[in-house]
């Protein structure tokens, strides 16, 4: 192939994934209406915390998967096959345009955020190879559409070299780390918003989402997502005031990327504080992470377009 | 992370200050602290910071002359070295002491002691089994034994019993992940107290050298001396830059490297190499990085008898992406001093809006449009001038004109003759050294490591007891205990059972059947 038409394959791709993902969004939300009609789920009670000794116990709360219906089940089931799909052709519409640009896909806010919803798909694929998350899709599929709609429409940039500040394999590592979080948070930022809903229903001993697990379980789940994702993050940080140092020759300038990615960091570290204080497990702790993710996208979209900064080479 | 609910402050003064000590060392505080700090960061982004970009700063009091100076005094255009900002990660640090020491203290007697007995009903515990295996209590307590050790559980062997604990680890990585941070503070104090930074400029074909006067700026720590400057020095041989040419992101640079000779004190040999963006060259612990490039006119001046009075390149700062540049040239010894502002523009496009105006950084058409003055340009009133600027309050103007390489000016009156030869380029470098950037990054690595210590490893507690049948058997009892769900502790008790059962892959009983958990 040549240039021409690897660009052109890389846009079809995309393009093509977006369609995909829409009739996966649609059938993940016929799923899920049809899980809303039906009343009266209750809710088993999650016990806290026996204590004995200084180890206390949380006990695993019993599966109450509710009885589904079968419309729903169907679409819900095919709408992973789409996700699947529309992940696998997205993942080739990126890798064409690595090939096309000659180096890794993360050179321009485009490129970014096409890895981006990668990154978002996959995180969300991954955790489902080992749970059922169907009820998950829907919420994940509308950030990622959201993400490849605004690349595609306003940063969309022809392939170039890279600016010579980022010639560097800490390119490679930094931003890969930062796409792979992005996926986490976003997951996470997800189940976050989902267990608050959910909690407030089960408050008022109403219907709650028929599809969707325990507000309990739903903050377990962000938990989890979070403890990996947290690591990682500080892993990308780090990296980045490496690669920062060896371009610039300070590895921390407080140029506004840096100083939003430190507030992100700062707010899930308060996130992992709030999940181990009393009075701030439940709710708070949801809305914490819901904060950290608006942060990571202030620095996302805010500072590269926006702000003047040492890092804006947003090619837009 | 005292988390008990708090009580009204004793009345005496010690236990007013033992009540204030509690509560600066509670998580609660920690968790507020951290929102502040997250807070206190953000005007840092929004308003322009005096380390960073310290024009802008004065441009944006000049614009706003009355919330400027307010801003200011608050300390909002040095956000990161205001006395605010320091309080907050100062009383999280302090915080962090009185919350993480007696934490070592406690973890510390917590590694030492055994672990906890066997509880009274084991059955009762929600993660819990009894069966039966064909063996002694001896023997199934030894294979207990020896299969939870060699896994480094801990373990309290009695006659009828065993509680073991495993996991330690994780409040390790905890206790670790929190000294760290004070170690990569320590580390950018250091930097901030012993470290220098310096910018400079050199044209193709010139030197530096490593002493305060050379540089055009210049800022250190409390405690560096300009004596302590290592005596290293360096010559710009080549300059190579290149722009991208393609539509897209067209004029952004492609490349550009700088080949230099440099001495680590004079006297010694001379080395070459190349430094580029990510690549500085390091000397004595410094380090000099390229940061930026331009032009810089070859420019002849003669008097009016037609002698030559001025010959040598003169750097042009760029203005804009296309290296629109501007710059000076002073002739200071000629009578009537000369002077001239001039803006080069390495590919010319004319624009009658806005004036000379370059369309693309490489030299396509370089030009160099000039302003010339004749007069007193105050150098003797003693005030420092700067080079790039040219005082023309006492000055009169003779003229504009635009030059291309080879051309020349010749100006009204007979006061001579401007001739634009050619041009050089030039880079900028930075000098840095920061003694506390090892320490920092040591602090970052240790901090890493204890954190996925932390948040990977599992706590959990396993008590077996063992009881003999009448037919020479024993009856098995186990149970576990977890601080965090996924501990796993079916699996481990699954593991144990076939350990001593001595029977690998029996069936379990409590595993559940091959699907996926809902969630
Ligand atoms: C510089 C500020 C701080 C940062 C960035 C920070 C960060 C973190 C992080 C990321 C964790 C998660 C690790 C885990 O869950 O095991 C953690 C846990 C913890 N932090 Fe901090 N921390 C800070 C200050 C403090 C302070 C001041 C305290 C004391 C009140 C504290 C007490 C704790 C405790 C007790 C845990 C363990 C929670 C648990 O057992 O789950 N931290 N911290």
């Amino acid at each position: 192939m040549n240039a021409m038409q690897l660009a052109g394959a890389s846009n079809a791709a995309v393009y093509a994934s977006m369609v995909i993902l829409t009739l996966a969004m649609v059938l993940f939300a016929i799923s899920f209406a049809a899980g809303r009609r039906r009343t009266g789920i209750v809710q088993t009670q999650v016990p806290i915390s026996a204590s004995i000794g200084s180890t206390a116990l949380l006990t695993r709360p019993a599966l109450d998967a509710p009885t589904e219906d079968e419309a729903g089940r169907k679409s819900a089931n095919i709408g992973m096959s789409l996700t699947w799909l529309g992940f696998v052709v997205l993942l080739v519409g990126v890798v064409l345009r690595g090939v096309w640009a000659g180096r890794v896909p993360w050179g321009n806010m485009y490129e970014f955020s096409i890895s981006t919803a990668v990154g978002i798909l996959g995180a969300f694929l991954i955790v489902s190879l080992r749970r059922d998350v169907r009820w998950l899709g829907l919420f994940i599929v509308i950030p990622t559409l959201l993400t490849l709609g605004l690349a595609v429409t306003v940063l969309y940039t022809e392939a170039a070299q890279l600016v010579p500040a980022l010639k560097s394999y800490w390119l490679v590592i930094h931003v890969a780390a930062a796409i792979i979080c992005a996926g986490a948070f976003t997951l996470a930022a997800a189940t976050a918003g989902l267990s608050l809903v959910q909690g407030r229903a089960e408050r008022r001993g109403k219907a709650a989402m028929a599809k969707v697990p325990s507000a309990e379980k739903l903050r377990t789940f962000t938990y989890r997502v979070l403890a990996f994702a947290f690591p990682l993050w500080t892993f990308a940080v780090v990296a980045g005031a490496i690669w920062a140092e060896n371009a610039w020759g300070r590895y921390w300038g407080w140029d506004p990327k840096e100083t939003w990615a430190f507030i992100t960091w700062v707010i899930y570290a308060a996130y992992l504080h709030a999940r181990s204080t009393i009075g701030w497990r439940g709710d708070r702790a949801s809305w914490v992470a819901i904060a950290g993710w608006a942060a990571f996208l202030i620095n996302y979209f805010g500072v590269n377009i926006f702000v003047n900064s040492l890092h804006g080479y947003s090619g837009v | 992370m005292s988390t008990e609910t708090p009580t009204l402050p004793p009345m005496n003064t010690l236990g007013f200050l033992r009540y204030t000590w509690r509560q600066l060392t509670s998580m609660k505080t920690a968790l507020i602290l951290l929102f502040l700090l997250a807070v206190a960061s953000v005007p840092g982004s929004i308003f322009p910071q005096r380390g960073n970009n310290p024009l802008l700063v004065n441009e944006w009091i000049a614009q706003s002359p009355t919330f400027g100076p307010i801003f200011d005094a608050m300390g909002f255009f040095d956000v990161y070295s205001s006395p605010w900002f320091a309080a907050v990660y100062l009383l999280l640090f302090i915080s962090l002491i009185g919350c993480v020491l007696p934490r070592t203290k406690v973890h510390w007697r917590a590694m030492l002691a055994p672990p906890p007995p066997v509880p009274r009903n084991l059955l009762r515990l929600p993660e819990s089994m009894e069966f039966e295996v064909d063996a002694p209590t001896g023997a199934v307590l030894a294979r207990a034994n020896a299969h939870l050790s060699s896994r480094r559980w801990r373990l309290v062997l009695t006659e009828k019993s065993i509680a073991a604990e495993k996991g330690f680890l994780r409040e390790t990585g905890n206790l670790v992940f929190h000294f760290s941070l004070i170690l990569i503070l320590v580390g950018v104090a250091v930097g901030g107290l012993f470290g220098w930074k310096g910018n400079v400029i050199v044209r193709e074909g010139q030197g530096f050298a490593n002493t305060l006067t050379q540089y055009d700026a210049w800022g250190g720590g409390r405690f560096t001396g300009a004596a302590r400057l290592s005596p290293f020095s360096f010559t710009l041989d080549d300059f190579n830059v290149d722009f991208e040419r393609g539509a897209a992101q067209r004029g952004s640079p492609s490349l550009f490297e700088a080949d230099v000779t440099y001495r680590r004190s004079p006297g010694t040999v001379a080395e070459s190499t190349r430094i580029e963006v990510n690549s500085p060259l390091a000397i004595d612990g410094a380090k000099v990085f390229l940061v930026g490039h331009g032009y810089a006119p070859k420019i002849v001046v003669r008097d009016a008898s037609g002698s030559i009075v001025f010959d040598d390149s003169v750097v042009f700062l760029p203005q804009d992406g296309n290296f629109t540049s501007t710059g000076v040239v002073k002739i200071p010894d000629s009578d009537p001093q000369l002077g001239f502002q001039g803006i080069f523009v390495p590919t010319a496009a004319s624009n009658n809006l806005r004036g000379p105006i370059s369309i693309f950084p490489g030299p396509d058409d370089p030009a160099v449009f000039l302003s010339a003055w004749r007069g007193d340009m105050g150098l003797d009133a003693g005030a420092p001038q700067s080079v790039y600027r040219l005082d023309t309050a006492a000055m009169e103007q003779l003229g504009i004109d635009a030059l291309s390489p080879g051309q020349t000016w010749v100006l009204p009156d007979g006061s001579g003759a401007i001739e634009l030869t050619g041009f050089e380029r030039w880079a900028s470098f930075q000098i840095a050294f920061d003694p506390g950037k090892e320490i920092a990054l040591l602090g970052a690595i240790l901090a890493m490591t204890g954190l996925m210590l932390s948040l990977f490893i599992r706590r959990r507690r396993v008590w077996i007891t063992v009881a003999a049948t009448a037919g020479g058997g024993t009856v098995v009892q186990m149970a576990g205990l977890a601080r965090i769900e996924s501990a796993d502790l079916p699996g481990e008790l699954q593991l144990i059972r076939e350990a001593v059962s001595d029977l690998a892959g029996i069936p379990s009983a409590t595993t559940a059947p091959d699907v996926k958990e809902w969630m």
